[in-house]
């Protein structure tokens, strides 16, 4: 795999699992801000135990289907998750529905969670509602990053690899923010990242459904690159199209 | 137990949620691509055309179900 078909993988594995990874570490922060560091991190960790096991005990089951059916099963997969993220990244763009707040989610999550002070010693035990708050959330987008990464990786190895790179990227870029700022990353463009990763992902199902299909993609895989640029064009046109009757109203 | 059990339902919630939160958005696309897969490379066999209408009827079904949802407010 060069480096220009390795690219998109890296770059659509990054975006959407620093979409994910931000989310989660909203709820994560909240828990530890209140009811304790031990808990969140116990709850959090628990959960990536428990998706590194599910990883190792269906990957290799994965890799068992006949590549076509792998191909249409993913690409309408990731078409159904990606046109959901698109449609979604359009509305918030056209100002349909709000655009998501990590700050107020953070403050929402913090009000539901907080309860009577406890004393430094009840703070050092296993909480089990931070528990199993700080493991749902760390599960639910887990589960998520682990299927895009799949399902951006259905072309083999080599692409599984770079999806791997670009989720793990995402990962350590977060950790790492969270580290440092100890509050929500409230400064991502979530619905960007949204609206991009909404693109690749869309671009890619398509692709890997022609492939599964046995149709003749014009130029092969920088077909790809087409799908990008068509459905940025669709989704802006359609951002247009939803906004128009808003502004007329104003 | 209990506990647990709702844990899992709300993980299961969660999953189904990734790929469905509008049930008529979701037909049109399986419907498109049972089509798509089953059709076009009997109807157009190794012709260009092929993809090109495929990306097209899902590039129409997002316009149409954003503009739908936008007009409902």
């Amino acid at each position: 795999m060069t480096f220009a078909q390795a690219a998109p993988t890296v770059l659509a594995a990054l975006m959407a699992s620093l979409v994910e990874f931000v989310e989660a570490l909203t709820v994560v922060l909240a828990v530890g801000v209140t009811r304790g560091w031990r808990s969140a991190l116990a709850g959090a960790g628990l959960a990536l135990l428990v998706l590194a096991g599910l990883t190792a005990a269906l990957g290799p089951a994965i890799l068992a289907v006949p590549v076509r059916l792998l191909q249409l099963g993913l690409g309408a997969l990731l078409l159904l998750f990606g046109m959901r993220w698109l449609r979604k990244a359009v509305l918030r763009a056209a100002g349909v529905i709000p655009l998501h707040d990590e700050a107020a989610a953070f403050e929402k999550e913090r009000r539901a969670l907080s309860g009577p002070d406890r004393s430094p010693r009840a703070a050092r035990a296993l909480d089990a509602v931070a528990v199993s708050t700080a493991f749902k959330i760390t599960l639910i987008e887990g589960v998520e990053v682990a299927f895009i990464v799949v399902a951006l990786g259905a072309a083999g190895p080599s692409a599984l690899a770079a999806a791997s790179l670009g989720a793990g990227a995402a990962l350590l870029l977060v950790i790492a923010l969270g580290f440092i700022l100890h509050r929500p990353l409230a400064m991502v463009p979530e619905n960007t990242l949204k609206f991009g990763v909404g693109v690749l992902l869309c671009a890619f199902g398509t692709f890997w459904i022609g492939e599964g299909a046995g149709l003749a993609w014009p130029g092969g895989d920088l077909s790809l690159a087409g799908l990008v640029a068509g459905y940025l064009l669709t989704a802006l046109f359609a951002r247009r199209l939803c906004a128009a009757p808003r502004e007329a109203l104003a | 137990m209990r506990a647990f059990l709702s844990l899992l339902r709300a993980i299961w919630g969660e999953a189904v949620g990734l790929f469905i939160d509008d049930g008529r958005f979701a037909a049109f696309i399986l419907a498109w691509l049972v089509f798509a897969v089953l059709a076009l490379p009997r109807l157009l066999p190794h012709s260009p055309a092929a993809p090109l209408l495929l990306f097209a009827g899902l590039a129409l079904i997002l316009v149409d179900s954003a503009v739908r949802r936008a007009r409902r407010g």
